[in-house]
């Protein structure tokens, strides 16, 4: 049976998650209210504004909110790109502003500046082989430091770029726009097995090796 | 000159065409909006904004005063960027290159060059290809879209009639747009260079748009959003998000009716939502009909 991905689709670019799960193979669709989470074996929380989606999950009578962190301790696997990211991590650096609070990251947002300092470049990810990956970062975040459940799968000099706990899995980049899936086939792998992380990725990585390779 | 992969590897490409294009992607479903200054700013991104737009005066304010309008006041436009952490977006001069540079310097997210303000070029848009920062410029149908596009633009917005809160000129764009689109995606192969010649855009954005079906950058709708319905009406319509002008802070509750419309906008299809949101919002702005207004006065002729 076809994998059924839910992308969240209050703000942001919801619409390249769901072409690129569906090059993927599987079946994506939006998720605006709890109801649409039914039938979501995985959920994509997309690039965008997170005091944006703060404000949209926050105070909706609808509690989508409240909704996605009870499947997620269920062990429905969550992928959040870029705002997504901080909006699973339990701490974000000088705010407390609305968000899941469920991973053990903590983050810094628009850690690279104005959009002038946005970029795109190739990044080594050991768990999806070579070559590298061609990763787009827009204003983005960084992940400063994470618990010890967390496993490190990519590093900047600035930083962490790519993380994974359990059945979460965060990055800092926007795999989505760029014509490479390999990142959404890996959280397509996290459904068959979410609570392992080394039985999926074939490398275990750590921080240390990928600045050495 | 070849370079092998691991030189490329690490390396920090900026102001690339997909770096440029990719900051409006995160902005879909969003709602951007005019503020002149730094607690107009706040309550924006309280409200839920995606975007701030920086400018010295709303579109109707513009309107109200006449004389020349320019690009803001350097130091509000810091004050603005030191006010909130969203994405802030600033307006220069058609064809003034020159206050885009000075946009660019300052660390502004995106350049709006935008017919609100009174236009320094009557012939030649600015070379938004040499610039670090993407651009987001006002179109009318698809043949000044995809020129704009063709110039560097990483954004396309209708022009509606800015400072009116009247919607009809953005339905009438955005209607108009996507029409073509729809209508150039069914055209036989050998109509295409006709159609390019007929609008008068690049031949290889034409064909671009005839094989996917939609614009190669983002297409939001402004000019005359004043409601929560308005915003709701053009995302209907096809658009994927909205840009508020003097529809909020020239209102009676500006963060009511900000929220109300930052939630329209996500759940534009849903009536009942819709509904619920549009209750008690206090006074909309005043409006002024676009069909009133005389051919010297609309701001939409402004750019080709």
């Amino acid at each position: 049976m076809k994998k059924k991905i839910g992308v969240l689709a209050l703000q942001g670019d919801f619409a390249e998650h769901i072409h690129a799960i569906e090059r993927c193979g599987a079946t994506a669709f939006e998720v605006r209210k709890s109801s649409d989470l039914d039938a979501a074996d995985g959920l994509i929380i997309p690039g965008g504004e997170s005091t944006a989606i703060a404000k949209l999950t926050g105070d909706n009578s609808d509690p989508v909110f409240d909704t996605i962190r009870a499947r997620l301790n269920d062990g429905m696997p969550v992928y959040g790109t870029c705002m997504g990211s901080i909006f699973l991590a339990k701490e974000i650096e000088g705010s407390t502003q609305g968000r899941l609070a469920v991973m053990d990251i903590k983050v810094r947002r628009n850690a690279f500046g104005p959009q002038r300092n946005s970029f795109q470049t190739e990044l080594p990810i050991k768990c999806l082989g070579e070559p590298a990956f061609p990763a787009i970062f827009i204003r983005a975040p960084i992940i400063l430091s994470c618990g010890r459940n967390v496993e490190v799968l990519a590093t900047m000099p600035e930083g962490i770029v790519m993380a994974r706990q359990d059945n979460m899995l965060v990055s800092a980049f926007h795999p989505e726009i760029a014509d490479d899936y390999r990142v959404h086939y890996y959280f397509l792998k996290m459904l068959d097995n979410p609570a392992v992380a080394s039985k999926i990725a074939s490398v275990q990585s750590s921080a240390d090796q990928l600045l050495a390779g | 000159m070849v370079t092998s992969a691991k030189e490329v590897q690490g390396k920090k490409l900026t102001g690339t065409d997909q770096v440029k294009k990719a900051l409006p992607q995160m902005l879909k479903g969003g709602v951007i909006m005019d503020v002149v200054n730094a607690e107009q700013a706040r309550i924006a991104e309280e409200a839920g904004a995606v975007a701030v737009m920086a400018l010295e005066r709303v579109p109707a304010d513009i309107r109200a005063d006449g004389g020349v309008a320019r690009m803001s006041d350097p130091e509000l436009i810091a004050q603005i960027i030191e006010a909130v952490s969203i994405p802030v977006m600033a307006k220069a001069r058609i064809g003034h290159f020159v206050e885009a540079q000075i946009l660019e310097a300052l660390g502004v997210d995106c350049i709006d060059e935008s017919e609100v303000l009174t236009p320094a070029d009557e012939e030649f848009h600015i070379d938004k290809t040499k610039f670090n920062v993407p651009f987001v410029c006002g179109c009318r149908n698809l043949g000044e879209a995809l020129r704009r596009i063709g110039e560097g633009a990483a954004m396309i917005r209708t022009k509606g009639e800015p400072g009116t809160g009247d919607v009809v000129e953005a339905v009438r764009h955005a209607r108009k747009i996507i029409g073509e689109i729809r209508q150039l995606t069914v055209l036989p192969r050998e109509e295409r260079m006709t159609f390019a010649k007929n609008i008068g855009a690049p031949f290889e954005l034409v064909n671009e748009v005839a094989e996917t079906g939609q614009l190669p950058v983002v297409n939001f709708a402004a000019g005359g959003i004043a409601t929560p319905a308005d915003a709701a009406l053009m995302m209907q319509l096809g658009v994927e998000g909205v840009f508020v002008g003097s529809g909020i802070f020239k209102s009676g509750d500006p963060l009511k009716r900000a929220v109300a419309i930052v939630k329209a906008t996500t759940f534009y299809k849903d009536a009942k939502v819709l509904a619920e949101i549009s209750r008690n919002l206090g006074e909309p702005m005043v409006g002024r009909t676009a069909r009133d207004l005389k051919p010297e006065e609309t701001m939409s002729s402004r750019g080709w």
